[in-house]
């Protein structure tokens, strides 16, 4: 339909087509530039000017998974040859590897957490959204803009009573209080979201299942799921993705043991000054994962941010 | 489900014979336990606090009632009058940029050009990411000298890229963060403004060609009212978010030099759990709250008339 009138014209469509271009390169140099700053070496990272053509180095990896103390030279040749490539590139260095770092410890926290408040948030967003979806429910709406409301509160106003509460029923600190506080946090997403999903279900499928003899727990559990597995399976997503990023209280209420990779990839230090190319190469690890599921959810990106108030 | 789960005679008939309605209730009430248990329990309890002179780092101290008291300190505290200027100052500029800038790329995309979903795409990802370990990775683009923000600025500029720190100076910090912010919040406008222009059908514009409408005209009578509810719908959630904001800010800047980025977020918590006075945080607490309930509240009733319209 190149006739229609409504139809940009194709110097029009260069145009817009180079400055968009042109912002997302733009916009995306930052995030190029971390996975950059991963493979440099100390002084590259931060030389003058930037260097953009460098000598690959595994070094900003080996110092995230490793804690590492300085050695003299002498007693670096009254050592063992050195076991593997990390051993190797330590030594170069002038140091010894003594062990492994927080590093995985705290990214496995972040997978636990994660992991673990959505899967929470998802079966209970999924029973709740198919009660409002299809019951009558007394203040039914007062119910939905209650649950949207909890979203409402600056983390950090919250924050203190759970303070005080977690430390009197032993939750500081703990993987458990972590994903019952993000499981509350991400069901307001989760309902709203999976409710916008189960709308859009026919119902003629359900009273079909029921007029063949399905109770209405079979119904749901054997029609109205599987339905919305993409609707479900997007949802969990966007839950995960919330858990993984979120800061506020991770920093308030955990120092060690339940700590996810937020608050502790800015604390990486190096000797002698912060080590930019194991800060960069743990934020790559930890960023990388979402980036491909941004790309993987493009279709429902919208409607996820939105809480389900925007549908394409 | 029921086919593998071997469940006992009985418990099945009982779960077959549930009615409707104890379904809704079974299936609704653990949602509302589990945010009466972690989210209005606590909003209480910082009500009740927030009375007291409780200090959290000192549980056993007696604790006094003083009324409103922590209220009347905080409304004639200056420091809360300077976070909520520069609140304030964070909310309206990131607000008007991101607007402008998001509604603009929306604008451009929905040209249709050849591939505009890839870079739609990768226009999206820095909204997803985590603000504390991508705002911590700013104040490495920020340093003066070997920083890639201040050489990309002193390469277009010509200025000396050691002459300026983004975040150790009292006149810049502010816009560092807005900088940040905007750069990561823009594609949120884009997305939601690009739902708002790709729901103007084409026979609106093809009407509008056939009264010989100027181009201008078609862009301001149709084009802006139509996209207007979905624009204020995404300054509302940008709105409720940067009011909120603390974990991108506390990375970048801790609300420093002095307190010139110390956003609302940033007091309660240095007030807090800095110097524990947990009682008369608790009662900025319930401010912040009250507020951003209130405004959001009118907001909307103002959003729903424009989509009436």
């Amino acid at each position: 339909m190149s006739g229609s009138i409504t139809e940009p014209s194709s110097r029009q469509k260069t145009v817009a087509g180079t400055l968009v271009i042109l912002y997302a390169i733009i916009t995306i140099l930052p995030l190029v530039w971390i996975m950059m700053t991963g493979f440099k070496t100390g002084p590259d990272s931060i030389s003058y000017p930037p260097k953009v053509f460098f000598q690959p180095s595994l070094e900003g990896y080996v110092n995230l998974f490793t804690s590492r103390t300085r050695a003299t030279p002498e007693q670096l040749a009254t050592l063992p040859a050195p076991a593997n490539f990390a051993d190797e590139l330590a030594r170069d260095r002038g140091m010894i590897i003594t062990g492994p770092s927080k590093f995985g410890e705290r990214f496995l926290n972040s997978v636990i957490i994660g992991f673990g408040s959505t899967f929470l948030s998802i079966f209970l967003g999924t029973l709740a959204a198919y009660a409002f979806s299809r019951f009558k429910i007394p203040l039914k709406d007062d119910l939905l803009f209650f649950i949207l409301s909890t979203r409402m509160m600056p983390p950090i106003a919250v924050a203190i009573p759970i303070f005080l509460m977690y430390r009197s029923l032993g939750l500081s600190d703990t993987h458990l209080g972590m994903i019952l506080l993000y499981t509350a946090v991400n069901i307001s997403l989760a309902v709203w979201l999976l409710k916008g999903f189960i709308d859009e279900i026919p119902r003629e499928y359900e009273e079909a299942a029921l007029i063949d003899g399905y109770s209405r727990f079979q119904a749901f559990v054997k029609v109205v799921l599987p339905q919305a597995a993409t609707g479900i399976a997007s949802t969990a997503i966007f839950c995960l993705i919330f858990a993984w990023n979120e800061y506020a209280f991770a920093v308030l209420l955990t120092s060690g043991t339940a700590q996810t990779a937020p608050p502790f990839i800015p604390t990486i230090i190096g000797v002698g000054g912060k080590d930019w190319p194991a800060v960069a190469a743990g934020a790559t690890i930890f960023l990388l994962p979402i980036m491909i599921f941004t790309i993987l959810l493009r279709k429902h990106l919208l409607r996820g941010i939105t809480f389900g108030a925007v549908r394409k | 489900m029921t086919d593998t789960i071997p469940a006992s005679r009985p418990i099945r008939r009982r779960i077959r014979a549930l009615s409707d309605r104890s379904i809704a209730w079974l299936f609704v009430a653990p949602t509302i336990f589990l945010l009466l248990a972690v989210n209005i329990f606590p909003l209480i309890w910082t009500i009740r606090l927030s009375f007291t002179d409780f200090r959290a780092n000192r549980p056993n101290r007696e604790v006094e009632w003083v009324g409103l008291e922590n209220y009347r300190r905080i409304l004639t505290d200056p420091d809360i009058w300077n976070t909520m200027q520069v609140t304030a100052h964070f909310l309206v500029w990131t607000i008007a940029l991101q607007v402008l800038i998001g509604f603009t790329l929306a604008w451009l995309i929905n040209r249709k050009f050849r591939g505009n979903d890839l870079w739609t795409t990768l226009i999206v990802l820095p909204m997803m990411l985590s603000p504390a370990v991508v705002g911590n990775f700013w104040t490495f683009f920020y340093q003066p000298q070997i920083g890639l923000f201040n050489y990309v600025v002193s390469f277009f500029s010509g200025v000396d890229p050691s002459s300026f720190t983004m975040i150790g100076s009292v006149t810049l910090a502010p816009w560092a963060i807005i900088i940040v912010d905007t750069w990561m919040w823009s594609p949120f406008v884009m997305l939601i403004c690009l739902a708002g222009l790709r729901s103007i059908p084409d026979y609106i514009y093809e009407a509008a060609e056939i009264d010989r409408a100027s181009k201008w005209r078609q862009f301001w009578t149709i084009t802006v009212p139509m996209v207007l509810p979905f624009l204020m719908l995404a300054v509302l959630f940008r709105g409720i978010e940067n009011f909120k904001m603390f974990d991108l800010v506390v990375q970048l800047t801790g609300g420093g030099p002095g307190s010139t980025t110390e956003l609302a977020s940033i007091n309660l918590k240095r007030e807090a759990f800095e110097k524990w006075r947990t009682g008369y945080s608790s009662a900025f607490a319930v401010i912040l709250f009250v507020t951003v309930f209130g405004l959001a509240s009118i907001y909307v009733k103002a959003l729903n008339k424009v989509k009436d319209r």
